[in-house]
């Protein structure tokens, strides 16, 4: 229990200080007023404008303003766009986590299985066939993938929308894209986990029992090598929603990636203040949820002290 | 000691006999690692010395010329890989970008690594308030998600090239605070280091002569990582419009106008893409190799 409260205690205070850093850089910015007002204002419009938003107190009465608002869940204002930021937010959410579980998805069924292989069939060819698979996607940046497959699917065979969502069609181009790395990462952390496995007494006696590869792997090993595993697809998913930027870029895909390239462009600091927050929040609960689940099916972390290394 | 094997006989043998012996091992590893090894000092060279390949001003523009395909040839100039939408020769952009891509690569890696290095070993060593201050900063860094931090950052301070490299090491100092800050405590409560405090060893000493020189192998590990990380990093910032600005050559710049023109010009998007690939593959390669021979742990 008291684990989970050190826990729980560690990702309030998490999400606090992501708050006052992004509070910080943003003053860095300078005066929003200035981009707010039309070129021609006077001195005392931007003057009385300044008042208005409240952006002549102190720096230190602003950042207490701004913390009460976040506990209400209050993200402001989008200069551009005027409507509460928290509303765009949540219009555009569904098209990130649509695109965020197809990757996941993708990384899952493709990933694991070339990891488990990889582990198992060490030095025989199928390792030798797949290893690269696990290399290359390792290497390729989202940008060049992405390009690629446009160049290939959609231009050259015109199979798949290049940009849009509509449909099924189009989410599989940008769900690629965004797997990639994730499945060379999947896979490597599933190979490593079931090669310290193979060599126990356990694998050992299955196998003299007459025990079949697929029913050793599924049944015995990949149970014992899940712990991991399991910390990684939550690491993963934190990574997948907060990550999307550059996939949602290319592909024209609504969602919360796309709309940070157009809040900067837009120099709408609100708006962006808001996607950073919220994507930090989103990732820091589903790495306490995954360390949750982790304790839960291993006692042991429970007991041991977080060490760092 | 050499041994003079055959590279493929070495690497049918490790499959059959199990206890094939260490050296050979790492011999057998070594020639597999000799193609990026030689993408690596190309790429190092390229970057030092532009003009040995290239003399033509990457940012010389020629309209007439425009989006020409690779191996066109105008004026008594070939273009190898064709050229841009503003007429500038495409490898000679490739060349120079490579300068930037190594130079903020290396500036961010050695920036975070000092800068993280230096915090871990400080908040081990000292230990209390500042040190779990520290480490709590770290914490809490690492928790936001990388790229979204780099993005609200490069926004508000204006992207350029030096700004570039402060984001790129601000975002990723923890990762080395961490490692330093446990190998640190490891190192402390050893014998060698109480002798040392036991003589009257000032703090300073301690920490230079005995507390870095157990850090550094490891500090060096994750610093070979993570260049290929930071390579791609400055690509995709490049690439949304937040790191080199224009008219200066960046692969991952030249990779949005490659997508522009995806369908008249397939050269613009796929040589820089092909450079990014090979250097952070090669980059990986060896950073794998480097963890591990100095890792004990594998």
């Amino acid at each position: 229990m008291s684990y989970i409260i050190g826990r729980l205690f560690q990702a309030i205070l998490s999400i606090l200080g992501i708050s006052t850093i992004v509070f910080f850089i943003l003053q860095l910015s300078g005066d929003p007023v200035l981009l707010m007002v039309p070129q021609n204002a006077s001195a005392e419009a931007i003057e009385l404008m300044r008042h208005q938003l409240g952006l002549d107190r102190p720096v230190f009465v602003q950042y207490l303003d701004f913390m009460k608002n976040l506990l209400l869940f209050d993200l402001g204002q989008s200069f551009v766009q005027n409507q509460p930021v928290i509303d765009i937010l949540i219009q555009r959410l569904p098209h990130t986590l649509k695109l965020a579980a197809a990757a996941l998805f993708l990384a899952i069924i493709v990933g694991i299985p070339i990891g488990m292989l990889t582990a198992y069939y060490r030095g025989k060819w199928v390792e030798k066939l797949l290893m690269p698979i696990i290399l290359v996607g390792q290497s390729s940046p989202a940008f060049w993938t992405g390009i690629l497959l446009i160049m290939f699917v959609s231009v050259k065979l015109r199979l798949l929308p290049s940009s849009g969502s509509e449909g099924l069609q189009s989410l599989i181009l940008p769900a690629i894209t965004l797997a990639s790395l994730t499945i060379a990462t999947f896979a490597r952390m599933t190979r490593s986990s079931i090669i310290d496995h193979l060599d126990q007494e356990y694998v050992k006696t299955g196998k003299s029992k007459g025990a079949s590869s697929f029913r050793l792997l599924s049944r015995h090993i990949f149970r014992n090598a899940s712990i991991p595993i399991i910390t990684m697809i939550g690491l993963e998913t934190a990574n997948l929603l907060g990550g999307a930027v550059i996939t949602e870029t290319i592909f024209a895909w609504p969602g919360l990636g796309q709309l940070t390239i157009q809040a900067i462009d837009a120099r709408d600091f609100p708006l962006v203040q808001g996607i950073v927050l919220f994507g930090s929040a989103a990732y820091i609960f589903i790495n306490l949820l995954t360390d949750l689940v982790y304790a839960w099916v291993d006692p042991r972390v429970k007991l041991g002290k977080d060490v760092a290394s | 000691m050499t041994i003079e094997v055959n590279p493929t006989e070495n690497q049918a043998s490790s499959t059959v006999i199990p206890n094939i012996s260490k050296v050979k091992m790492r011999k057998a590893r070594w020639f597999k690692l000799l193609p990026f090894i030689v993408i690596l000092v190309l790429f190092v060279i390229i970057a030092l010395f532009p003009g040995l390949f290239t003399n033509q001003d990457p940012n010389l523009t020629n309209l007439t010329n425009r989006l020409q395909p690779p191996g066109y040839e105008a004026d008594g100039v070939k273009h190898w890989l064709g050229t841009d939408s503003l007429g500038r020769d495409v490898w000679s952009r490739l060349v120079h970008g490579a300068r930037i891509s190594l130079y903020v690569a290396v500036s961010a890696v050695l920036l975070s690594g000092i800068m993280g290095g230096l915090l871990g070993v400080a908040a081990g060593y000292f230990g209390g308030g500042i040190g779990s201050f520290i480490m709590r900063l770290a914490d809490i860094v690492l928790s936001i998600p990388f790229f979204l931090l780099a993005v609200l950052t490069v926004a508000v301070l204006g992207p350029n090239l030096t700004n570039l490299i402060i984001v790129l090491s601000m975002t990723r100092w923890p990762l080395y605070a961490r490692v330093a800050y446990g190998n640190t405590l490891g190192t402390v409560n050893k014998d060698f280091v109480q002798a040392a405090i036991a003589l009257g060893a000032k703090s300073t000493r301690i920490i230079k002569r005995h507390i870095i020189p157990e850090v550094i192998p490891s500090l060096i590990i994750i610093a070979t990582l993570e260049v290929g990380l930071m390579i791609i990093n400055e690509a995709a910032l490049s690439f949304i419009g937040l790191g080199i600005q224009p008219p200066n050559p960046s692969w991952g710049s030249m990779l949005t106008e490659g997508q522009k023109f995806i369908t008249n010009g397939w050269w613009l998007a796929t040589f820089p893409g092909i450079f990014i690939f090979l250097i952070v593959l090669s980059v990986n390669m060896l950073g794998d190799y480097v963890r591990d021979v100095l890792d004990p742990k594998n």
